[in-house]
């Protein structure tokens, strides 16, 4: 994953479902280490952005996740690793609008079905992964092309 | 020497570092280091909570003087609506601003209408509005700084309408040059202030180059003289003395008083630093997007909770609150012209008159493979150190002295549980309560 650099800031954070009230947490977490070391804002509020997709979704479907963050000087890469339900249908899941909230998510705002594509419209490469009734695997990385703030 | 003005300065000699600051600041921006403390300018909002917090007042908001006034030809003073809740019910605004042309101005505008024909601009604004949502409001200087330094995304979200009060004070003194025959430099416009954070969007507007306004005197300054001078002022009825108060102005003196005037579905009203802080980390976290429109203050209460008031400020806010009340039972309703405002607002006369930029912090190495590392020893020294965040060292938490260490401004050993030798019982104990906090 960042083989051949030695200089990776790298974090781990849990994040357990169903607690909405931690929900973002991890995510703005996340944003001030990145502004601390003056990472250029647009490319961190995409980061930011899919991060807290992906950390709704644990919130929302799963048990428990390890999100890693992996920093190095050429790019931001975001690893979650979540227990849970996993994805029957990927290609499905992926599509916009296609969401399996319940009516309660939906009522706090959640559950529109943008959450996957949205971290695949902000991420320059997405991996993801699933065994439905174990969990869901993904990988987000961001590049920095060296453009500072 | 330094590229921010602020409004706040601390007294070396009367310090003598007892914490209180280091521990209120909301941006962690006062260190106290051989026992004084100092202000870290880039970080910190002037919004005024370490003045309250000082023991021994050693903490001073830079306002002017009263002899301030003496510098021009015809001064008229512009009070803050909160100055109308300092004194007994039963003076009214009509007779404050009387008085205050006995103290020494040549004349003194009713800040409330202004702020008045400003709700009727906002409406406007809003009706056409089509950026990020919410909207937070300007009228509170350290919110504007706060969003500028430590939440710069959300720098869209401020409202492109100017401070009643700078657009008062450009107003009177073209409307007075006019009238008098006078440049408009002889003329001298004050903000007589509640909190020293006013002093520096006069000096140093967040926005634009130069205010409008010459000065700002804080209310605790004038409140003894202008209380004697009102006694010479002649009685007026009652009922006429209600007839002049904009019923849509004088509730900006407290929180909720605009967003009572606007009649949005979704508006929220938010004061006091640690519960913006709040509302505007829910903002960064997408939260809040139905709520069109925030009014928020520093101090609690709004304007009337001002480190520069004289009055409690729970009483102070009844009182507003107490006379909207008996404006709407009397079916008193002094308002600006709508039509005429409208006009006015087309004409662009209520907009900023620059761009709001962000104030980032500035990152740990302006190297970017130097800024991963360092962050990375921050980590490290973080994880060594207690987290009980005691403040001992001087910094307000564990975390920020971590990166007072590793930016060079300060020294682990600076640390009491790193001198182990003479405090290793006390490392132990903690170690053991650090563990069984993190098993929990």
């Amino acid at each position: 994953m960042t083989r051949g650099e030695e200089n990776v800031f790298s974090q781990t954070f849990e994040i357990q479902g169903r607690n909405f009230g931690k929900a973002g947490n991890v995510s703005t977490k996340i944003k001030e280490i990145l502004k601390e070391i003056g990472i250029d804002s647009s490319i961190i509020r995409r980061t930011a952005i899919a991060t807290y997709e992906a950390e709704m979704n644990v919130v929302m479907y799963a048990q428990r996740a390890e999100l890693t963050l992996n920093l190095t000087p050429s790019m931001i890469h975001i690893r979650l690793v979540d227990s849970g339900p996993g994805i029957e249908d990927i290609e499905l899941a992926m599509q916009e609008g296609y969401s399996t909230a319940t009516p309660e998510m939906r009522e706090m705002g959640f559950g529109a079905g943008m959450g996957l594509p949205n971290i695949k419209k902000n991420a320059d490469k997405f991996e993801i992964s699933s065994a439905v009734g174990k969990g869901t695997y993904l990988n987000i990385y961001i590049y920095l092309n060296q453009k500072r703030r | 020497m330094s590229q921010y003005f602020h409004s706040i300065r601390i007294d070396k000699e009367k310090c003598d570092g007892r914490m209180k600051c280091l521990r209120i600041c909301p941006t962690q921006a006062i260190r106290v280091r051989q026992g004084k403390a100092s202000i870290i300018e880039e970080k910190c909002i002037d919004c005024g909570e370490c003045i309250t917090a000082c023991p021994n007042s050693a903490i001073i908001p830079l306002t002017d003087p009263f002899g301030e006034l003496t510098k021009f030809r015809y001064t008229i003073a512009i009070p803050s609506p909160s100055l109308y809740a300092q004194f007994d019910r039963e003076i009214l605004p009509g007779k404050i601003l009387a008085g205050l042309k006995k103290i020494g101005f040549d004349d003194a505008y009713d800040l409330a209408f202004a702020c008045g024909e400003v709700s009727f601009a906002i409406q406007e604004y809003l009706r056409e509005y089509e950026g990020p949502k919410p909207l937070i409001f300007n009228a509170c200087p350290a919110v504007v700084r706060l969003v500028q330094v430590k939440y710069p995304d959300l720098i869209d979200h401020i409202i492109s309408i100017d401070n009643p009060r700078e657009i008062a004070a450009r107003e009177t003194k073209k409307k007075k040059s006019k009238q008098l025959d006078l440049r408009e430099k002889e003329i001298g416009t004050f903000y007589l202030t509640p909190c020293p954070v006013k002093m520096i969007s006069i000096r140093q507007p967040a926005e634009k180059g130069k205010s409008h306004l010459d000065g700002a005197i804080a209310i605790t300054d004038i409140y003894g003289p202008l209380l004697s001078a009102m006694e010479e002022v002649p009685k007026e009825s009652y009922r006429k003395s209600l007839e002049s108060i904009c019923i849509l102005g004088i509730g900006w003196a407290v929180v909720g008083g605009i967003c009572r005037t606007l009649r949005l579905k979704n508006s929220i009203s938010v004061s006091g630093l640690t519960e913006i802080l709040k509302v505007f980390d829910d903002i960064e976290k997408g939260k809040l997007r139905n709520i069109e429109f925030i009014e928020a203050y520093s101090c609690l209460q709004g304007c009337v909770g001002g480190s520069l008031t004289v009055e409690n400020i729970y009483s102070s806010h009844n009182k507003i609150v107490k006379l909207i009340d008996t404006l709407e039972f009397e079916k008193i309703k002094a308002c600006p012209d709508i039509r005429e405002v409208r006009n006015l607002y087309r004409q662009r006369y209520f907009f900023i008159e620059g761009k709001l930029e962000p104030r980032p912090l500035k990152p740990l190495d302006e190297n970017l493979a130097r800024a991963i590392m360092k962050r990375k020893q921050k980590e490290e020294i973080y994880e060594s150190l207690p987290q009980i965040d005691c403040g001992a060292c001087g910094s307000p938490t564990c975390l920020d002295f971590a990166e007072d260490v590793v930016k060079g401004e300060a020294n682990l050993g600076d640390c009491l549980f790193k001198n182990v030798s003479q405090t290793s019982a006390i490392l132990e104990e903690e170690k053991e309560g650090k563990e069984s906090r993190k098993r929990k």
